[in-house]
């Protein structure tokens, strides 16, 4: 087990108990009970429309779950808008298509937040998101806009652009599934980067390469159930269900 | 074939950049690409020059022979001695009338003239971000300023409207804080109504106080009232249009209920109606006695109507945002008025300025529509007053040709700031 995998504590920063959702009729999350622990990172893998994507928008608010409860920090999700906001201020979350705000420079994006949600002075702001965009090694970039970038560099701005925000924990929405396979890399090294600092992740990926190196945990989801999870290790080399081996025989085959 | 060539290749020298060739650049090029590129289009080409060449020739020696000093089109008639020429005199002699109208009084021309130009003061640190922020301060005075110089009057009134408008907008952000929006929304309209109540007594007990001399809304008139319609519509109606569209988008289902009925039922009907109504209908809603300005009568159903179609025209907009933009400003915990404020609207607007460009253009000729209930802008005062009198009975194309070259001037200028803007605008690909 790598360094990054060692530290995790008793604490749960996540707790999701009897979860259900419907788009309409259509039961996408059945059940789900998951406990993340402070500085755990969870890797969430299945089939396309398996509801790993909603699972996690469904833990900052961004989808409305019907049934069941989500508790982020303590903070119980209802549909009360104060509760979603403070969740949301203490989650960050990075997007398949990165969705950064074209009409503001780098700088700008990575300090909106701070500024107008956590009230903090500008040049504050600026020097935290300064520090950031250095983390992600692209501090040169501050003053282009993000049509200006590559598809990597707009995921690292974007990884920034939450952190900028101090979250205590972290989602990824397949942030490398629309990435040409030489960007992949570097944003990897970033989110690597971001799990040995302690960071509590949870993330769905087809990287399986980055989930054996970083995760606790991996999660396997298919018909919107969570049908398998364990260590990285004995997920990969000793799976269970039938629908797992079959998933990843898919994905590791080639 | 015994001997297969080697298909191994390594470049070891970058190729550096040259020129394109002469004749695939500059003029010659374009000359060849656009005018005569296959026998059909420089037949086209020829034809459309000698057209334009035609109607030159024809129509300069009308022009350049033009008349400027007569009092009436018989003395035109008899300085021409039949050979073609126009009779501009009617531009000399009415020149007044047309940018002022007929009762406007003479001896307060100037006020109108002065407020023209400080409009240009007034805009300019809109239109142009460069210019130093500190000028909106007088942006913001300029309606009330504008006000008093048009129609006169004691200083006081655009003073405590102005003063009203600032105890509203106080109240609402200090009871803001403490609840929510409706209630600061209601408290700032009260704070609004009182100020004003109150200083009706004080404009009453001093008529006299720094004033000029009052002139009637019925007494506005020419080009000077197409522009006070445009510049006051537009303005309003944009910042209506905006809360239209966001309305139309809202989950509250009462707030979208009166939205859509209200957008729709004015795309339903012709401005004309519109104006009728104002002009004669409105009254009848009114307790006997009140009499609402005509001029604020024309313009709140303009605003309205221009409103609706903007607030369509920028719902195109946000129905253009990727969704990824919404879920990002929620994702980072923005509040709905942060994040419409600081994320949707600049780029829905950026999006939606052709269109709303579009309707300001139609909404400022559309102006000249009050001329059909008797009130005389440009073209109220050339249908009426000019053409009617005897010295100008049966000249037209003199006049209509002004009014045509005067809109041309402001709607053209419109266009081609909304392309600048849009160029400006442009994040990507620099």
């Amino acid at each position: 087990m790598s360094e990054a995998q060692m530290k995790v504590s008793d604490e749960i920063a996540i707790s999701i108990e009897n979860m259900n959702k419907w788009y309409g009729t259509f039961h996408v999350l059945r059940d789900i009970n998951l406990d993340v622990q402070r500085g755990e990172r969870i890797v969430i893998c299945g089939p396309s429309g398996s509801g790993k994507s909603t699972l996690i928008r469904c833990i900052n608010a961004l989808e409305e779950h019907q049934k069941g409860s989500i508790t982020v920090d303590g903070t119980l999700l209802s549909s009360d808008v104060k509760n979603i906001d403070k969740v949301r201020s203490e989650v960050g979350m990075c997007f398949q298509h990165f969705n950064l705000f074209p009409h503001l420079t780098i700088l700008e994006n990575c300090t909106l937040a701070p500024i107008w949600v956590r009230k903090i002075p500008k040049k504050e702001a600026e020097e935290t998101a300064m520090h950031f965009l250095q983390k992600v090694k692209i501090p040169e970039q501050a003053d282009k806009y993000p049509g200006q970038l590559s598809g990597g560099q707009q995921q690292r701005v974007a990884i920034a652009r939450s952190l900028c925000m101090k979250p205590r924990i972290m989602l990824f929405d397949e942030p490398t599934s629309a990435l040409d396979p030489e960007m992949i890399k570097e944003v990897l090294d970033t989110m690597i980067e971001l799990a040995e600092d302690g960071m509590t992740m949870l993330c769905v990926t087809h990287e399986m390469g980055f989930a054996r190196q970083v995760a606790n945990r991996v999660i396997f989801m298919d018909a919107g159930q969570i049908v398998e999870q364990n260590e990285p290790e004995e997920f990969f080399n000793n799976p269970q269900s039938d629908r797992t081996k079959l998933f990843l025989s898919q994905i590791l085959g080639h | 074939m015994s001997d297969t060539p080697n298909i191994g290749f390594v470049r070891h020298e970058p190729i550096p950049p040259s020129p394109p060739p002469v004749q695939q650049a500059g003029v010659v090029k374009w000359v060849r690409e656009n005018l005569f590129s296959n026998w059909v289009n420089s037949i086209l080409t020829i034809l459309s020059i000698y057209f334009v060449v035609k109607i030159i020739l024809a129509s300069t020696p009308w022009m350049w022979n033009g008349v400027w000093t007569t009092s009436s089109l018989r003395e035109c008639r008899e300085v021409l001695q039949g050979t073609s020429g126009a009779c501009w005199s009617v531009l000399a002699e009415r020149w007044n009338q047309m940018l002022f109208g007929f009762q406007y009084p003479v001896e307060a021309y100037w006020r109108p003239t002065l407020a023209f130009v400080l409009l240009l003061i007034c805009i300019a640190p809109i239109l142009f971000q460069k210019l130093p922020r500190n000028m909106l301060i007088f942006s913001a005075i300029y309606p009330f300023l504008a006000f008093w110089l048009i129609w006169g009057g004691t200083l006081l009134t655009p003073v405590i409207v102005a003063l009203s408008l600032i105890a509203g907008y106080l109240a609402f952000v200090k009871v803001e804080r403490l609840t929510g929006f409706a209630t600061a929304l209601l408290s700032g309209v009260a704070a609004v109504v009182l100020v004003l109540y109150l200083g009706s007594f004080v404009t009453s007990a001093l008529p006299e106080f720094i004033a000029l001399e009052p002139v009637a809304s019925r007494d506005m008139g020419g080009f000077m009232l197409n522009l006070i319609l445009g510049t006051v519509c537009v303005s309003l109606s944009i910042p209506l249009g905006i809360v239209l569209a966001l309305g139309r988008q809202s989950n509250m289902p009462i707030i979208k209920g009166i939205c859509v009925v209200f957008i729709e039922f004015i795309r339903g009907v012709p401005l004309i109606t519109l104006l009728f109504v104002a002009n004669v209908v409105l009254s009848y809603f009114f307790p006997p006695g009140t009499n609402l300005d005509l001029i604020l009568r024309v313009i709140i159903m303009i605003t309205l109507f221009s409103a609706a179609y903007i607030a369509e025209v920028i719902r195109g907009g946000l129905a253009a945002l990727p969704r990824g933009q919404y879920e990002a400003a929620d994702s980072l915990g923005l509040d709905y008025p942060q994040a419409m404020r600081l994320i949707i609207l600049p780029q829905a607007l950026k999006i939606s300025i052709p269109g709303i460009v579009n309707v300001a253009v139609g909404l400022f000729k559309d102006t000249t529509l009050v001329s059909v209930i008797s009130m005389f802008d440009l073209v109220g005062m050339i249908r009426g007053p000019i053409s009617s009198s005897t010295a100008w009975t049966g000249i037209y194309w003199e006049l209509y040709l002004f009014a045509i070259l005067l809109f041309f001037v402001v709607c053209y200028g419109i266009s081609q700031y909304s392309q600048w803007l849009e160029r400006q605008l442009r994040t990507d690909h620099h």
